[in-house]
């Protein structure tokens, strides 16, 4: 592990969706406040909401995971990192999404969102069986 | 009727608007109104992202929004006017071009002097002055963030 800071993850959504997937991630993953933290926009104005998710972010690298690009949450969001270089920002945040980066929070900034985007996209799929099983069932003879 | 819907929303296009009134209206743009994003084309790609295929925004000065107010209201598109503050639909309803007109307060929050009215609505003198001169200028003040929800009367804003 570097001597780098933790990156520090916020979670950003509209009604109680970001409390209720940090509180997952927490009950799985065993992690503190320190890692990872919820805000909603519930009551909110965008000012109000944008010191709140400051607040939460601290001084060291950190990123934000919102669940809607449009919208209050996404705006204040993107409008602090445009001020903080190091503060990144993701859309459609999901659980295993935030699994991983709970997990994995050692890793330079840039290297966390790749694998976020990436364990977030992998992680919508439809309940299926392999490829080869559908192969193989439909072949010719069976 | 072109305009669709007048409101007052801090945060102007966002969610609730363009997903809850949006599926119940079927606008085919959004009219913002406000000096400062009218100015800041950054701003302005923020509140564009995410708007429905074949859905557009506007963003126009009070002033030039007062001048173009009397093209929108007869044009044949379903339009949503957005102002952030109540100063600003005060301003724009100023000698009686929102007579008759139904204005949607669907979202002044907390800060400074404001004091909850509802769970989205924060008033503080300012305000209550702005919206009481709106309605003096003939046009019809509720609340209400969502279209689901029962409008509540200015009255009851004001005066509970």
């Amino acid at each position: 592990m570097s001597d780098a800071p933790l990156v520090r993850g916020v979670v950003v959504g509209h009604g109680g969706l970001a409390e209720g997937l940090v509180d997952a991630a927490r009950q799985i993953t065993g992690v503190d406040g320190e890692a990872i933290s919820a805000l909603s926009n519930r009551g909110l104005g965008p000012e109000d909401l944008r010191r709140r998710i400051e607040d939460a972010l601290g001084s060291g690298p950190a990123l934000v995971f919102v669940d809607l690009r449009m919208g209050s949450c996404g705006m204040a969001a993107r409008r602090i990192a445009r001020e903080r270089p190091d503060t990144a920002v993701l859309f459609g945040v999901n659980l295993p999404q935030l699994l991983d980066f709970v997990t994995h929070r050692d890793l330079p900034l840039g290297e966390i969102v790749e694998r976020a985007l990436e364990r977030g996209r992998s992680a919508i799929c439809r309940d299926e069986e392999p490829d080869g099983a559908h192969a193989d069932r439909s072949a010719p003879g069976r | 009727m072109p305009i669709v819907l007048h409101r007052v929303d801090e945060r102007l296009l966002h969610g609730q608007v363009v997903l809850g009134w949006g599926a119940e209206l079927e606008p085919d743009r959004y009219l913002i109104v406000d000096d400062a994003v009218a100015d800041a084309p950054w701003e302005q790609e923020l509140y564009e992202v995410g708007l429905p295929d074949g859905v557009s925004a506007e963003f126009h000065s009070l002033d030039a929004a007062r001048a173009l107010y009397p093209e929108w209201s007869r044009a044949p598109s379903r339009s949503v006017l957005l102002t952030r503050l109540p100063s600003t639909m005060r301003a724009l309803g100023a000698g009686g071009l929102l007579r008759g007109v139904p204005v949607n307060v669907g979202g002044i929050h907390h800060a400074g002097a404001r004091e909850m009215v509802l769970p989205y609505v924060f008033l503080g003198p300012r305000e209550r002055e702005d919206l009481r001169a709106l309605a003096e200028a003939g046009a019809v003040v509720t609340a209400r963030d969502v279209p689901s929800a029962r409008a509540i009367s200015l009255e009851r804003l004001l005066y509970g």
